[in-house]
């Protein structure tokens, strides 16, 4: 490379830099208000949201005792409209066994095999997104709270550059679409900023709840890059970082997406 | 980051930096990347200023062939970013410029090359490099060591979109 070559190079690779920014903490937008009116009146009333028959499933599951202990999540944790307050706008969290944080549902499995004594529970079962559909209702309206400490600083770093680096055949960030493109349409769908505040939530291209986990599989295949499965560590750093890029924003568990 | 030679260290669209820097800075750093794709299993082409002047195929691509791969949302994709003259085509992108008329504004090599590896002019670009395979990261094992279309593939798009001559 010639030497005013390499000039203008870097002088293009900073600029690079400085364009690429997080939103500002105050510009941030759930993906609610990308939706249309129809969509968000069924977030709105309980009675129109489909995830709410998942809820009501999980009021049975909280009290049905399980495993060879045979204890309901209720006999440890007792009435979940109090106990369960604020839980969900925590996670994922720092679990010092695992040493590594664990999300929502890694914490339901959790507290089966080791507290009830019973098989964890498939991602995606109806189970399973329904009692995190009902311990993230306990938080509705709370802000999401990450602690960023030092025991979770070196994941939620491994999160933030899985959002930020190119990836896949098709060589696209996802902050590229969600930093800096939200609210342009991507062949007619609005690119939202990707906000995690509403999972599990009912998804009309789904016809059924689904967790963050799904959400960010169909967004990695999208892109043609490496997907994960279920549960991999690469998912709940990307799930904390998301959770922490919208730190303060109200949980909306369950939600309604297009 | 695995070895990706061509992707700066952050990232971000920035469709309104300036063209003609980038168009300067392609003709300038066209030896950097012939080097880069030595390693490359595609057949070499030549990049002559901000262009491929020659057919990746030495053939003349088919327009109607073009036409229905820039149409395809799984095929060209272009239509996630881009819109264009397709009136029966009900969701298009915002993302990108109207594809009406850049068969006006570039030529045939211009629109090879914006095709072929959009970020050769443009390294903060989000249009896919659609005739690359190295520098890329993480691809999934399906679609890994190919092209996201192929030479053939790319004659075909490059000859439709020289058909748009309306603006
Ligand atoms: C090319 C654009 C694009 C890329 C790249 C992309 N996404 Fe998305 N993402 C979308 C679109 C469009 C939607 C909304 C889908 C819909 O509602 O139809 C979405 C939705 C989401 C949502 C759900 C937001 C909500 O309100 O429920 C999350 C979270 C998300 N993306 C995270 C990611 C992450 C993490 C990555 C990278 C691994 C990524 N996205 C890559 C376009 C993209
Ligand atoms: C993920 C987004 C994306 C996809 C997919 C995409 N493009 Fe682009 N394209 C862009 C952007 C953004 C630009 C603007 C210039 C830049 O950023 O380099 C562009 C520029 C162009 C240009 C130059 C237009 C002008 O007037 O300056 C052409 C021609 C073009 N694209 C054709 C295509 C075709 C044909 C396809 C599909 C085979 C395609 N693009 C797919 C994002 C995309």
């Amino acid at each position: 490379m010639t030497r005013p070559a390499a000039v203008l190079f870097v002088i293009a690779v900073l600029g690079a830099a400085a364009a690429a920014a997080d939103i500002p903490l105050a510009e941030r937008k759930s993906g609610y208000e990308f939706m249309a009116r129809e969509t968000r009146a069924m977030q709105d009333d309980d009675s129109a949201n489909p995830a709410t028959l998942w809820v009501l499933d999980a009021e049975t599951l909280w009290q049905r005792k399980e495993g060879s202990a045979g204890k309901s999540c209720a006999d440890c944790h007792g009435d979940a409209r109090t106990n369960m307050r604020g839980v969900a706008a925590r996670y994922p969290a720092f679990n010092e066994a695992r040493g590594r944080p664990i999300d929502l549902e890694q914490r339901v499995n959790i507290c089966r095999t080791e507290q009830q004594r019973a098989t964890p529970l498939a991602f995606e079962s109806k189970e399973l997104l329904a009692l995190t559909a009902y311990v993230g209702q306990q938080s509705r309206g709370m802000p999401i709270d990450i602690a960023n400490d030092a025991h979770i600083r070196p994941f939620l770093e491994a999160g933030r550059v899985m959002f930020t680096e190119r990836q896949g055949q098709l060589n696209l960030s996802c902050a590229q679409c969600h930093d800096d493109n939200w609210g342009q349409k991507l062949a007619g769908a609005a690119i939202p900023q990707g906000h995690p505040t509403g999972y599990p939530l009912y998804r009309l291209e789904w016809q059924t709840l689904g967790s963050l986990q799904r959400r960010l599989r169909n967004c990695l295949f999208g892109m043609r890059a490496v997907s994960y499965p279920y549960g991999a560590s690469e998912l709940v750093d990307l799930e904390l970082y998301l959770m922490w890029r919208a730190r303060g924003m109200p949980v909306e568990t369950p939600a309604v997406r297009p | 980051m695995t070895g990706s030679k061509q992707s700066p260290p952050k990232f971000s669209a920035e469709r309104h930096g300036s063209r003609i820097a980038a168009i300067a800075l392609a003709a300038a750093i066209a030896s950097w990347t012939d080097r880069a794709r030595t390693e490359e299993q595609l057949p070499p082409y030549t990049v002559v200023g901000d262009a491929i002047p020659q057919s990746l195929t030495g053939a003349k691509g088919n327009v109607e062939r073009g036409r229905s791969i820039v149409v395809n949302r799984q095929v060209g994709l272009c239509l996630l970013c881009h819109s264009g003259p397709f009136p029966e085509e009900k969701f298009q992108g915002t993302l990108a410029p109207d594809l009406k008329g850049t068969g006006a504004r570039w030529s045939e090599g211009q629109l090879r090359l914006r095709l072929v590896d959009a970020s050769q002019l443009n390294p903060n670009t989000i249009m896919p490099p659609y005739y690359r395979i190295d520098g890329l990261t993480r691809v999934a094992p399906a679609f890994q060591a190919k092209p996201v279309l192929s030479a053939e593939q790319i004659e075909d798009v490059v000859a439709y979109l020289a058909t748009l001559r309306e603006e």
